[in-house]
């Protein structure tokens, strides 16, 4: 018959066989006959290894007849589908010696693409859809902010402002997840389920991402909200036929338990494992959270290697920067400085002028700053050292001696460093704490130290300003924590004194049990709480500028006045069994919380204003949950704030009068709602009586007859004798 | 007293406390009772003694002798002849108020939980326990008033098992021979117990069991309290709820003040749990309620455990709550109680 290969009908095996279980095996060396037998023995070796067993019939390879020489590439016949799969899976780019790579196709494949239509066609252009604004309730004409709460299996979303403004946002139908999260700038929500994490925003709380990170506990944003880094416990396993793409974990990143993201697109832009190779299992201590740690314009992230190394990443494309670690010995810990405001702005000025000479006069923005420390190993001191990214230069550097652990604070402006350096003594018997504070913004980073005899065991620096708070204890039971053990505290306020450029103590509480320190936002005010204890749930209200009017001249008047005298109670209250504190971003309200995730008494919420006057206080079973929305940077500059702190008054006295007209709008509506309620009950009460007695007669009757035994009074008459007093007397005659 | 926006209770509202041990119960009280007249209260506990008091001045005036086991539940006639009572010996008790006598003995296969006399005290009725095989039963018994009361009849009136979830409480309604009832799963339901049908039910009532059910004076609508921390009043002819009051603490009774518009709840947390916890996480005190707005008044603190009974004097004039501790606390409402107006002048119906 004259018919070539091309003509015979293959469609009826085709259909009864298939050729999905032929696989094309590319890059596969060229070869003489003679080596035919060790190379096919070879090759199936290695399928073997990789766990799909072929044997030789099963391997085809076609020769170039006219050179005697093999051709490169291999047809392999498997037993079934499957196994052709795995064979693909993991055979693919699979090194076979020094100079060969094999490249595996499915022998349908090649067919397919070989035969595939050549012609461009022109996607649809999708019609643009305008998507809500992100930050639209920023917008809210009463200013109002916003929090969510999470308990049971119901995510609700509140507005929170006057009493009569408070109400429900929104209550999304979430379902099935560990908790949420807010991310910094209050963009967006996150929930954590068991397929990953999803984002949502916009006034309608639609879903804006997700991030596919199976069986994911932890996530953290980076500061600018561009990045996202999830963690799950289980290291990453990509299951067969899992979706692929840039928004997949794919086999490569199987075993690790990072991944970082990006918001906007969705995509993963790595992983990582948590677990180093030269971990000895001893050293498996608890994971540090964040494990990556963001420089404050998104930049870089880093992560430190104990003992080793700070590995800094760039972003986007999340390289090592300088293709190198910082190879640091011993390195425990680090923390990216903060950028402050006004580090932002020169910031935001360097990016707008053009990088030519002519940009000599504008002050170029600060350099990104890192600050470490290194324990005491083999002779050297501890040290920690201030550096410059990405110079890399070593700005300052402060050895330690009898050092047994530091702990990094950088203030959130980036102006003050402050070290707490927990020290032990000569016998290592007793640990006392010094404080290492750096003036960052000063020449040469001067370091002032703060001696400390008593353990400290908080530490918080007051949101731009110059102060800060610490929690000390000497308390024999510190350390050994047990049920009904309050441990007695001391908090000391200490303030920078410009003059002699050192902190000075402003005041000391004793005889505490507070053991948490918040904060206002905007500084100034300062709350003590008692966490976590099943005894004690104290919150204490500090003004700590209550003479001074205006918080904006602050500056020039404190050293006039005695030190310290600013410092004022403005009202203690107390939440019973609270486990969380937190001030609201206006740093007006203070809300706080008792989750059912710590204990299951009185599970719930408070919220109260900076004075500690209750606003609300809300007992729910199975309470999870409270997390205020945060804002972004305001938006007016520098002099806009100023105009409006000049003219508060007028401002407040529009809002006076606003609270004034609710204030009678509300009691009205209470009234009438009360009004309502009476009435139905009345009327509720005239029908069932009327249903019950219609009859009225029989019924009267009885009622009479019970009215009438009840009035019979018995009158009693009582004669109490009572000796008031005896006395006995003696005459003498 | 302490706590709520319109406190009406203040320290003069002294509490007489009775001593356990020396003269009284000793174990936790069941149920508490006041009589028609309210110069008496009855009460029963885990003892299997019964006692009486004088309610204006706390002094015990007797006991009733002869129970085996604890004693869950008693109920006196309108005219103060009669006591019945149920124990955990399987008995149901008739007793005469009078001399303290048992006059007739009931026996049971399982314990009774509650009994309840009906308006003109012709019958009884009594749920016993579901348990070792047998059935929750509710048993209406006729009562001879002739003579000296011994002679009863040993033989129910009526006998029926109510299907589903066993009951717990209940009481007759105004409609003859028509009882309410309260069910572990939570529902409330009438039942005829001439048929032993069910005639209405509110499966919803409550989310946890039922744990005490008191009519109104006119019995046209009662208040039940139960484990789901919420009170409820309902209409007894249509079990229409219609109010709710929402509470923090799993609660065991729920009573109604008369000539004042509150409601008494009582409760804390359960017993085995609360030995892990102090007082002041127990809430064990006897909350005050506006019976038609439905917000919190004013608190009583007093107990060291969960109150497990409350009743509420018929005049209005005293209450009485009954402890896990095994404590009775009576207490005398003050002049501030009936002048309060917590939430301004209003004229609800009783």
């Amino acid at each position: 018959m004259a018919t070539t290969v091309d003509d015979i009908d293959y469609s009826d095996i085709e259909a009864k066989y298939g050729f999905d279980n032929m696989l094309v095996v590319d890059g596969v060396p060229v070869i003489d006959k003679s080596k035919l037998e060790k190379l096919v023995a070879r090759i199936c070796k290695e399928f073997s290894r990789k766990g799909v067993s072929i044997k030789p019939e099963d391997v085809y390879m076609p020769w170039n007849d006219s050179t005697g020489k093999s051709q490169g590439f291999i047809f392999i016949e498997f037993k079934n589908v499957d196994d052709a799969n795995l064979a693909l899976a993991a055979m693919h780019n699979h090194p076979f010696d020094a100079k060969h790579q094999f490249k595996v196709n499915r022998f349908t494949d090649i067919e397919r693409y070989a035969n595939l239509d050549e012609t461009y066609i022109e996607p649809e252009t999708e019609e643009y859809a305008p998507r809500e604004h992100l930050r639209a309730w920023l917008a809210d004409p009463q200013g109002r902010d916003q929090y969510v709460t999470y308990r049971g299996e119901d995510v609700e979303i509140y507005w929170h402002g006057k009493p009569s403004q408070s109400e429900l946002a929104m209550k999304p139908d979430w379902k099935d997840f560990l908790y949420v999260a807010w991310s910094p700038l209050g963009t967006y929500i996150a929930t954590l389920h068991r397929q990953g994490v999803r984002l949502w925003g916009g006034s309608s709380w639609k879903p804006q991402q997700r991030f596919a990170h199976p069986l994911v506990k932890l996530i953290d944003f980076s500061p600018c909200e561009q990045y996202l880094v999830t963690w799950s416990n289980e290291a990453i396993v990509v299951p067969e036929g899992a979706p692929q793409g840039p928004q997949y974990l794919s086999p490569d990143d199987e075993g690790n338990n990072i991944a970082v993201w990006d918001i906007k697109s969705g995509d993963l832009l790595r992983t990582f494992s948590t677990v180093s190779e030269n971990d000895s299992p001893a050293a498996k201590k608890q994971m540090q959270w964040p494990a990556l740690k963001w420089s404050p314009d998104d930049k870089y992230v880093a992560r430190v290697t104990a003992g080793q190394m700070i590995s800094v990443h760039e972003l986007p494309s999340m390289y090592l920067h300088g293709k190198k670690s910082l190879k640091i010995e011993g390195v425990v810990d680090f923390e990216w400085c903060p950028q402050g405001d006004r580090d932002r702005e020169d910031a935001e000025k360097d990016a707008l002028t053009p990088t030519n000479g002519a940009a000599k006069t504008v002050k170029k923005a600060r350099e990104n700053m890192l600050v470490y420390w290194t324990p005491e190993v083999a002779n050297q001191p501890a040290r920690v050292t201030l550096l410059g990214f990405p110079s890399r230069a070593i700005l300052r550097q402060k050895n330690l001696f009898n050092v047994t652990e530091c702990k990094l604070y950088w203030q959130n402006q980036g102006d003050f460093l402050c070290v707490k350096v927990d020290r032990h003594t000569k016998t290592k018997k007793s640990i006392f704490c010094n404080l290492e504070i750096f003036r960052v913004r000063e020449k040469d980073y001067p370091v002032e130290v703060v001696e400390l005899k008593d353990t400290v065991t908080d530490f918080s620096w007051e949101p731009k300003g110059e102060r800060f708070a610490i929690v000390s204890s000497n308390d024999p039971n510190l350390g050994n924590p047990g049920p009904g053990i309050t441990i007695k505290t001391d908090v000391s306020f200490y303030q920078l004194e410009h003059g002699k450029n050192d902190f000075k103590l402003l005041r000391t509480l004793p005889s505490r049990t507070s053991n948490a320190i918040r904060w206002s936002p905007r500084g100034r005010h300062v709350v003590l709480a008692t966490v976590g204890s099943s005894s004690k749930s104290e919150l204490e209200f500090w003004d700590l500028d209550f003479n001074v009017e205006d918080a904006g001249r602050r500056e020039g008047q404190v050293s006039k006045e005695e030190w310290g005298s600013g410092i004022q109670l403005l009202g203690t209250a107390d939440h019973y069994a609270l486990t969380d504190v937190e001030w609201d971003p206006s740093g007006r309200y203070l809300a706080t919380s008792a989750s059912s995730w710590t204990h299951t008494l009185e599970n719930g919420y408070a919220i109260w204003d900076f004075r500690g006057q209750e606003i609300t206080k809300q007992i729910q079973d199975r309470f999870k949950q409270f997390i205020w929305r945060p804002r972004p940077r305001t938006l007016l500059t520098k002099d806009q704030q100023r105009q409006v702190r000049k003219n508060l008054r007028e401002y407040s006295r529009t809002f006076d009068e606003d609270d004034a007209a609710e204030e009678s709008n509300v009691s009205a509506e209470l009234v009438a709602l009360r009004k309502r309620l009476v009435d139905e009950w009345n009327a509720w009460r005239m029908r069932s009586k009327a249903e019950f007695f219609g009859d009225g007669a029989q019924r009267a009757g009885k009622e009479g007859k019970t009215h009438s035994e009840t009035e019979e009074k018995e009158e009693i008459e009582v004669w109490i004798d009572e000796v008031i007093d005896q006395v006995e007397e003696e005459v003498v005659e | 007293m302490q706590y709520g926006p319109g406190c009406f209770l203040n320290n003069e509202t002294a509490p007489v406390t009775y001593l356990p041990g020396k003269n009284g119960h000793e174990r936790p009280l069941t149920q508490i009772k006041f009589n028609t007249a309210g110069d008496l209260l009855f009460s029963c506990s885990k003892d299997p003694v019964i006692d009486v008091w004088y309610s204006h001045n706390g002094e015990r005036l007797g006991t009733y002798n002869g129970n085996n086991g604890a004693v869950w539940t008693v109920d006196v006639d309108s005219e103060s002849r009669f006591l019945v009572s149920g124990s955990a010996d399987n008995t149901l008790r008739l007793w005469s108020v009078a001399s303290g006598k048992c006059l007739y003995t009931w026996e049971f296969p399982t314990a009774v939980r509650r009994v309840a006399f009906n308006e003109d005290n012709s019958k009884i009725v009594c749920i016993t326990e579901q348990r070792m095989g047998y059935q929750c039963a509710i048993r209406v018994f006729e009562i001879n008033r002739e003579g000296d009361g011994t002679n009863q009849s040993e033989e129910p009136l009526y006998l029926f098992n109510p299907i589903g979830s066993k009951a717990t409480v209940c009481a007759f309604t105004l409609t003859p021979n028509v009882i309410i009832t309260g069910h572990e799963s939570g529902k409330v339901a009438l039942f005829n117990v001439e048929t032993g049908q069910e005639i209405e039910s509110n499966e919803r009532a409550h989310s946890g069991k039922v744990t005490d059910l008191q009519l109104s004076k006119d019995r046209t609508y009662c208040i039940t309290s139960s484990e789901d921390k919420l009170a409820r009043i309902h209409d007894t002819k249509t079990l229409m709820v219609i109010k709710t009051y929402t509470t923090e603490t799993p609660l065991n009774s729920a009573a109604l003040a008369p000539t004042q518009p509150y409601v008494l709840l009582g409760g804390g947390q359960p017993a085995d749990i609360v030995t892990r916890t102090s007082a002041r996480e127990g809430k064990f005190e006897t909350r005050f309620w506006h019976k038609v707005y439905e917000e919190e008044v004013g608190r009583v603190k007093g107990h060291f455990g969960p109150i497990n009974t409350i009743a509420v004097h018929p005049a209005g004039t005293c209450f009485a709550s009954g402890g896990e501790d095994g404590y009775i606390r009576l207490h005398h409402f003050d002049d501030s109680y009936f002048k309060a107006q917590p939430f301004g002048a209003i004229a609800a119906e009783d």
